[in-house]
Formats: structure tokens, C-alpha cells, sequence
């Protein structure tokens, strides 16, 4: 029987929690680097056992971890992060122009052939790549130096690059969204980029259908269809069939279309879940109910999940890099809220309960599932 | 030796108790107590001071004989009751600082 390891960044370390394949009884580790930010945990596809962490503080800046056994033992890589010449100018919160400067990694993506490749999503906005199993960080600056930098924005959260997709079909195209810049692609393994963000409406910015200066706040793909990309914007829950060439909204009936997280069902490519949140100044459930939302049609028609979430006085959030699938049959969706509970459904989403109720704030939360 | 006090994430890091002893070659100086602190442990690169503009990270602060060294130039002589070992070097963690928006 398969085991399923999940993998929980915290704003107070990390935590790895594991189960074998029923996905009933759960062990928890850690927490790891206690005290510490821990922004993304991820496996690499190629070798589990290697793991890639994104620790940090405003005290002591950024470290990066990487575990060669699953979590058991960590090792600090490096941690130099430093753009590709000299940086130019994006956008700040008031419309005036300020240089790009290293914040913090907040999304680490292992490569899908080689466990020492992984790239790493930045603030200020980059994308970085090592090929030494993390020791060594070089900048992909065709992304930043795509020529729209001036028009890109930082998100409440800053001005991160928070999603990196890999098409495992064609090599050499990667899919990057950032807030507020939009989706980028390249199909040149980073060399250049370009927007990919038509069909996009936003008022935040003064064209509400510019090529960047969107919000996008998660992308997800099915392996099988990379093609088909599912967005959660700003506001706005949309869909590509073209690799992102154009995108149409497929928010339908959803209670609300605001919310950060967007995952893809392992086994139906058009099965997709959100975590609707009630609006851009209010980062709550709708009516105090924690309600995962399944689309069963890839959109516009969707079904509120509710057994087993609380359905009164709930307040907590469900941030961008905080839902994942397993692959078991039936797949298991999990998700942690900054409430510091992880749920977990072993069915799809028909019925859920919490791994953990009492973590700190989650901020992401990825799921392996492994060889018994 | 040069004593330094470290904060208690950077001793994890470094895996090390509260106090480390470095050798340092005279004048010592801020900037040569801290790259003698890096050489030894090189985890703590970037973590106390930018890695390339050298500064200060803006929530840590520097402490020495009951005084605020935070603002002096690194390349100060740092005092003598440092230079002897009779006073540490103190990196402090300023009680401001924290959490982002996530």
C-alpha cells in the first residue's frame, strides 16, 4: 500500500506529516526550524527522499534547506539570491517607480527530470534556478527583463513570484504567475518570456485588460493536459485550453469569486476545487462557512464540500500555496488555513477532517504520496 | 579571541551554544570579527549582513560594553575590551521585526 507524506510550511516552522494509503491515522513531525517562516517544503518528483525548504525571517533574511531523507535530517544550501545586473524599477503600492530588491523565496519547484535542478520563485519578482541540488542560485532574467517590469506591482503580499508549472510534455516551457504582474511562459527553458494574460479583466490598473498588472494568485495544471490551465485571479476563477494563449472566466455560480487556492482532481483533468473567500478587503470564508467548491465540468458549475468543515464562526483564511492532491485512488485533497488546521478529505473532497487543528498560520501545504 | 554572542536562531543554525571564540587580526574591526565569523560558519552568510552590499541587516543590531556599535563605521576598531575578550561582541536581534503578509 502507498503512503502519502504531506509537507506544511508554517509562519513558525515546518511540519511533515504522514500516513499510509487509507489516510485515516497521522503522524506528525517537527516542528522543523522552529521560529523560523517557512514559506513552501517540496519534494522532488525525481528522488522523494530529497526535499527543498524556503526558510526565512525578516531578522536573518533567507535560508534554504534541503533534506536528502525525507525530511528526517536537514542541511542549510545556499542562500545568495542576487539579480542579474543591474536591477531595473517595477511599480510600488503608490505608482512610483522603486528598485528591485531581494525579499524572500516563496515557492520552490524541483525540475521533473533531475532532483538537483529546482527553481525558485522570488520577491521582488524573479525566477531563479540552481542545478547543484540548491548550493548555487542563478537568475532566469529573461523574465524580469521582459521589458514590462515598470508596469508590475506588488499584491498585499508584496511582489512575489509564487507559482511555477513545469509542462511535463514539452521541455523547456514553464508557466510563472506573479501579484501583480500576471501569467508568464517560456518555451525556451527561461531564456525569454512572454505575457500570456489575454482575456484578463482586473480594475485594479488603469487598462483593466492589460497585457500585465494583473493579480493572479494561483495556476494549476493536470499533467495530462498541460494545455489546460485553472486560474484563481484577484477576483475571478478562469480557465486556458491554449497554454494561456487566452483565458475565459468560468466563476459561475461560486458564492464568490475572490480566493488564493486552485488545485486540478490527480485522476479528472476537469475536476478542479477552490476556497471562495468573501472579498479582496475581507480574507474570510463567506458567512463564517469554510466551504471547499468542486467543479466537476472544469468550471462554471460548481458544489459547495462541506462535511466535516466547520459551517459557523469560521474566519480563517486559505492561502495560494496551501492546497495539494495526492494520487491514490480515490484522490486525497488537503489544505491548511491560517487558522493552523490541516484537512485532509480521502475522497475526493466528499467529506473532510483535520491532520492537525493547532499548527501556527499555514503557509503552504504539498503532498507526496510514495511507494509503500 | 574575540568572544561573540550569537541569537538563538542563528546558534541553531550554526549549531553552536551562545558564544563563539574567533581569532582575529589586529585592528579588529566589525567588518573582520564578522568574516571570521563567516569562514567558520558559513550558514550564517547573508543572515547577519546583505551578501552583497556587506550591510547590516536592518533587524539586527551590534552591542559591545554596554554600548549601541550598530551605526559605527565596520571598519572601526572595535574597543579594547573586546579586542582582549574581557567584553563580547553581542548580535542581537532588535525587538522589532517579524511577520509579512504571506
Amino acid at each position: 500500500m502507498s503512503n502519502v507524506r504531506v509537507l506544511v510550511g508554517t509562519r513558525k516552522g515546518a511540519f511533515i506529516l504522514t500516513s499510509d494509503g487509507k489516510r485515516e491515522h497521522w503522524d506528525v513531525s517537527g516542528p522543523h526550524f522552529i521560529g523560523w517562516e517557512l514559506y513552501h517544503v517540496k519534494g522532488s518528483p525525481v528522488d522523494p527522499n530529497r526535499l527543498y525548504a524556503a526558510q526565512s525571517t525578516s531578522w536573518f533574511g533567507q535560508m534554504i534547506q534541503r533534506s536528502n531523507d525525507g525530511g528526517k535530517t536537514w542541511e542549510p544550501v545556499g542562500n545568495k539570491f542576487t539579480y542579474d545586473g543591474v536591477p531595473g524599477t517595477h511599480q510600488h503600492y503608490d505608482g512610483t517607480l522603486r528598485p528591485w530588491e531581494f525579499k524572500r523565496v516563496w515557492h520552490l519547484e524541483p525540475s521533473l527530470t533531475d532532483a538537483d535542478t529546482v527553481y525558485a520563485g522570488v520577491e521582488d519578482a524573479a525566477i531563479f534556478r540552481s542545478t547543484d541540488a540548491g548550493q548555487t542560485w542563478q537568475e532566469l532574467p529573461g523574465l524580469r527583463g521582459h521589458g514590462s517590469g515598470p508596469r508590475w506591482a506588488p499584491g498585499a503580499g508584496g511582489m512575489c513570484l509564487h507559482t511555477v508549472l513545469q509542462d511535463p510534455k514539452e521541455p523547456g516551457r514553464i508557466f510563472i504567475a506573479i501579484s501583480a504582474a500576471g501569467v508568464f511562459r517560456t518555451d525556451d527553458a527561461g531564456k525569454t518570456w512572454q505575457p500570456i494574460n489575454r482575456g484578463l479583466r482586473s480594475q485594479h490598473i488603469p487598462d483593466p485588460e492589460a497585457d500585465v498588472g494583473h493579480c493572479v494568485h494561483r495556476i494549476a495544471m493536470h499533467p495530462s493536459r498541460p494545455h489546460t490551465l485553472f486560474m484563481q485571479k484577484h477576483w475571478d476563477v478562469m480557465r486556458s485550453d491554449n497554454a494561456g494563449d487566452s483565458w475565459q472566466e468560468i466563476s459561475g455560480n461560486l458564492p464568490t469569486d475572490f480566493g488564493f487556492v486552485i488545485d486540478v482532481h490527480a485522476h479528472e483533468p476537469e475536476t478542479i476545487y477552490v476556497v471562495p473567500i468573501k472579498s479582496d478587503s475581507e480574507h474570510v470564508p463567506p458567512d463564517g462557512k469554510l466551504r471547499v467548491y468542486r467543479s466537476r465540468t472544469g468550471g462554471h458549475e460548481w458544489e459547495a464540500l462541506t462535511k466535516g468543515l466547520p459551517q459557523k464562526d469560521c474566519y480563517v483564511n486559505v492561502l495560494r500555496d496551501a492546497m495539494a492532491v495526492d494520487s491514490l485512488d480515490s484522490c486525497g485533497v488537503y489544505f491548511g488555513t491560517t487558522g493552523g488546521q490541516v484537512y485532509a478529505s480521502a475522497n475526493a473532497g466528499d467529506s473532510w477532517a483535520p491532520i492537525v487543528r493547532d499548527l501556527p498560520g499555514v503557509l503552504s501545504v504539498e503532498v507526496q504520496t510514495l511507494p509503500g | 579571541m574575540i568572544r561573540v554572542l550569537l541569537p538563538a536562531p542563528l546558534r541553531t543554525l550554526a549549531q553552536v551554544g551562545s558564544e563563539v571564540a574567533l581569532e582575529v587580526k589586529v585592528p579588529a574591526t566589525q567588518r573582520s570579527v564578522l568574516d571570521a565569523l563567516e569562514a567558520r560558519y558559513p550558514m550564517l552568510r547573508g543572515t547577519i549582513r546583505d551578501h552583497v552590499t556587506q550591510q547590516r541587516r536592518p533587524f539586527l543590531r551590534f552591542f559591545a560594553c554596554e554600548e549601541d556599535l550598530s551605526h559605527e563605521s565596520p571598519d572601526a576598531p572595535l574597543p579594547d575590551a573586546v579586542v582582549s575578550g574581557a567584553e563580547p561582541f553581542v548580535v542581537i536581534g532588535a525587538i522589532a521585526g517579524g511577520l509579512g503578509e504571506g
